[in-house]
């Protein structure tokens, strides 16, 4: 990522999380908040960079949201970024901050992921909006995704409400040209005017929640009116034999797969600009939505009567690609280029091996897992890297669902009879997130869960953030580290076991009793850093000696990727031996430690 | 220049995949094209495919090309040439970075690594125009495997109407000072295998 600075306008390659950052400094952004989570990650680190903003690391999306509703109140326009499925998270207050509106613009940027490409679903957020009453805008690329959200605060500030934008993978990762002008003065800090005490308006006792729904009716309906002439809803006309409504990156694969024909560009998706979809209709032949996964804009079409080609040839599933949108227009028989593509016999005449994700060489969770399937125990998982435990070579995960839920499945399963010994494995930013309650419900109800916390020091999926149990802050500045094992302690547990992730037996050790303690919670609290962690220490790498190896395969399964096959086979077995990428090799010794024969020893001196 | 010209770059996260995509999108956007790219992060990165498309052109929509219509597909591992070969147009340019980097599969012994005679053999079957590159060779030879992604892009520029000058202004502005007279060089490199 280039540095972002004193920078006079010219045009830069921005990707739609970059850009929503700049928008959002150029609006006068005062405080910003979110939780990692892909694709929206890269908004927050982007912001930090400008003078003038606040922003931070929340420990979950809800509290990222919470505390931009405070900020909004106190008057400072302020923004909360997550991913799809952190609004969910963060939705009981959503649902509440639209009765309240806003005090300075808020913004909530929630960055979808159709194909689940880094998620455990494809939820379409369009529908938070139509659900809780507020507007949602849809950027198609970059320059709209600086635009639209500089366009939110006033939106916000003007109908007093809150304003998603969304984005998907493909727009918060594209990059693709902006106008871009930074001032060169950096922003000054001031203090903001006093509190100004609202409590019909910010408080939400039910006396006042049935006062404030009304009026956001007549929001809405106010919102409605405006829809019809805001600005980033608009018709290039064309070829009138097709007309084409798309919204967001659908709009980009329609512009290109139906050029030439006439097109409505929704920038607003949300409340729709009825008028205006009827007076395009009215001069198309055949009218048509391209919208990714669910029919949104469609069926409220529908509901207006009006007849529109959409789900039925695009499919409500995945990504939309190019090709997607081409082949459900010819399905449709429109007069669009190209043909549909058959799947071709496939010219090679050979399988081309899978590459599923791994554990990285020097993965604290590694041991975790290769234990874990060693002991045949049934594992209740969460959201990070160590979901890797589901695939081989370990196959060591039973269940996963969202952030926090490992502890509340397994005591659950537990409470309804399930006769299997069950482990809940939980990073440590998940702990932080949605853990804390899950652990004290299962001390509460007096479950028999056995809670393993990898602590790896930072949030490792979403790229390395750092959390409440790390104590730095966005902007890099150390202060307190919350202590799990303290916190664990303070809830009352007693039984817990604090391992270091490297010791092999010791984690065996750890989980064989903290799995036999059969009438109260237990926790293995399991420490290790992840290798992208600043501090991280590389060892001297391990080599395979040749001579004693004899192929056994036992260390293929820890699944390292700097474990390779080597050439040379063991004369009795013919099976291959193993070798060790030095390049890729940390030195961590887990396969050093579950060698059978001990034909793996560490190097010395020569730093991996 | 064709009306957008389609890159597409392919390999195994931590190849440099997507400093390449950048370098080359912006190589774009400095030549007076719009350009625009697109990747993936997260999950898949842990030592999984990592693809990333660029697209230069007078009016690009998609970030992504369609299967079958990548002008450049630059694989910067073996087995992926194979993987994403079909998402080349008939006859396009396919540039492969000599490195094999065995998948977990290979490694755990459910699937075989496919000889190199028999990968090129298959890509061959959609075009003519394989280069195979010795980029991590030459990084070898100036000392840093993390130069092969530059030693590609050198020799992709052969193969554009880009001057190299160009390229090199991007890299530059791309890749932290200390570094720069590595990058330098393994371009031209890179420019010299290919030519």
């Amino acid at each position: 990522m280039e540095k972002a600075g004193s920078i006079t306008a010219r045009k830069r390659l921005l990707s739609g999380n970059e850009a929503i950052a700049l928008g959002a400094w150029e609006a006068g952004v005062r405080y910003a908040a979110a939780y990692p989570g892909t694709p929206s990650t890269e908004i927050l680190p982007a912001l930090s960079q400008y003078a003038g903003v606040r922003a931070e690391w929340s420990s979950n999306e809800k509290v990222a949201l919470d505390s931009v509703v405070g900020a909004s109140f106190a008057g400072g326009r302020a923004l909360a970024v997550m991913k799809h499925v952190g609004v969910n998270v963060a939705s009981d207050s959503l649902m509440s901050l639209s009765y309240t509106g806003v005090g300075a613009g808020l913004v909530l940027v929630s960055a979808d992921d159709p194909g689940a490409f880094s998620s455990q679903n494809e939820q379409d957020n369009r529908h938070y909006a139509r659900f809780g009453k507020f507007p949602c805008l849809e950027p198609s690329d970059s320059q709209e995704a600086k635009d639209y959200t500089a366009f939110a605060f006033n939106l916000s500030e003007q109908f007093d409400t809150p304003v998603v934008i969304r984005s998907t993978t493909r727009v918060s990762h594209s990059k693709s040209p902006v106008e871009v002008s930074v001032p060169d003065e950096p922003r000054e800090w001031e203090p903001l005017a006093p509190f100004e005490r609202k409590p019909k308006k910010y408080v939400m006792i039910p006396a006042h929640a049935r006062l404030r729904h009304p009026e956001i009716e007549e929001r809405m309906e106010a919102l409605a009116d405006y829809a019809e002439t805001c600005p980033l809803n608009r018709v290039v006309w064309g070829d009138k034999r097709v007309g084409v409504i798309s919204d967001g990156m659908a709009y980009q694969y329609a512009r290109e797969v139906f050029e030439g024909f006439s097109f409505l560009k929704i920038g607003m998706v949300h409340p729709l600009p009825k008028q205006l979809i009827r007076a395009f209709a009215a001069e198309v032949e055949t009218l048509v939505v391209v919208e990714e996964l669910d029919p949104f804009i469609e069926e409220q079409l529908r509901a207006m009567g009006l007849n529109v080609i959409g789900k039925d040839v695009f499919p409500r599933t995945g990504e939309l690609t190019l090709s997607r949108v081409r082949e459900g227009a010819i399905i449709a028989g429109l007069p669009v280029e190209g043909k549909v593509e058959r799947p071709e016999e496939s010219a090679e005449e050979f399988s081309i091996p899978g590459r599923p994700p791994a554990l990285c060489p020097g993965c604290p969770h590694r041991s975790v897992f290769f234990n874990l399937r060693k002991l045949k125990l049934l594992v209740s998982g969460d959201i990070g890297c160590y979901a890797i435990g589901v695939l081989p070579p370990f196959e060591e995960m039973d269940m996963l669902i969202s952030m926090g839920a490992s502890i509340g499945m397994a005591h659950g399963a537990k409470q309804a009879g399930c006769p299997d010994d069950i482990v809940a494995t939980i990073g440590d930013s998940t702990f932080f997130h949605t853990g804390l309650p899950e652990l004290a419900n299962t001390i509460y109800n007096q479950g028999n869960v056995c809670t393993m916390i990898l602590d790896n020091r930072t949030t490792a999926m979403t790229g390395g953030q750092d959390h409440p149990g790390t104590g730095v802050t966005l902007q890099g500045a150390s202060g307190h580290q919350v202590d799990i094992e303290a916190v664990v302690r303070a809830m009352g547990v007693q039984d817990l076991w604090v391992v270091d992730a490297m010791d092999v037996d010791g984690v065996e050790q750890a989980i064989r009793e903290a799995v036999s303690v059969d009438d109260r919670p237990s926790v293995v609290y399991v420490k290790g850093e992840c290798v992208f962690v600043p501090t991280f220490q590389r060892r001297p790498v391990v080599v395979v000696d040749r001579d004693t190896c004899n192929g056994c395969g036992f260390c293929f399964r820890v699944g390292c990727p700097a474990i390779l096959k080597a050439e040379a086979t063991d004369e009795r077995s013919g099976r291959p031996k193993a070798k060790i990428d030095p390049l890729l090799c940390t030195g961590c010794t887990v396969c050093l430690q579950v060698c059978p024969r001990d034909a793996i020893y560490q190097s010395e001196g020569q730093e991996a | 220049m064709l009306k957008t010209t389609n890159f597409l770059f392919v390999g195994v996260g931590g190849q440099g995949i997507l400093t390449a995509s950048d370098i080359t999108a912006s190589v774009g956007l400095a030549a007076g094209y719009e350009a625009k790219k697109s990747e993936v992060h997260g999950f898949s990165q842990r030592g999984g495919v990592v693809e990333s498309h660029v697209r230069w052109g007078e009016n690009v929509g998609a970030s992504t090309a369609e299967k079958g219509t990548v002008h450049f597909l630059i694989a910067l591992e073996m087995l992926e040439s194979a993987r994403w070969v079909e998402w080349l147009r008939p006859e396009g340019v396919l540039l492969i970075n000599r490195q094999r980097i065995a998948p977990m599969t290979v490694t755990v012994g459910d699937a075989e690594y496919p000889p190199v005679e028999v990968i090129l053999e298959a890509v061959r079957a959609r075009t003519e125009d394989v280069t195979l590159i010795e980029g991590l060779a030459i990084a070898e030879e100036l000392g840093n495997t993390r130069m092969t992604n530059t030693v590609v892009l050198g020799a992709l520029s052969t193969r554009l109407d880009v001057a190299p000058e160009t390229w090199l202004e991007v890299i530059e502005r791309r890749v932290p000072p200390k570094y720069v007279e590595l990058n330098r060089n393994a371009f031209w490199k890179g420019r010299q295998a290919a030519s």
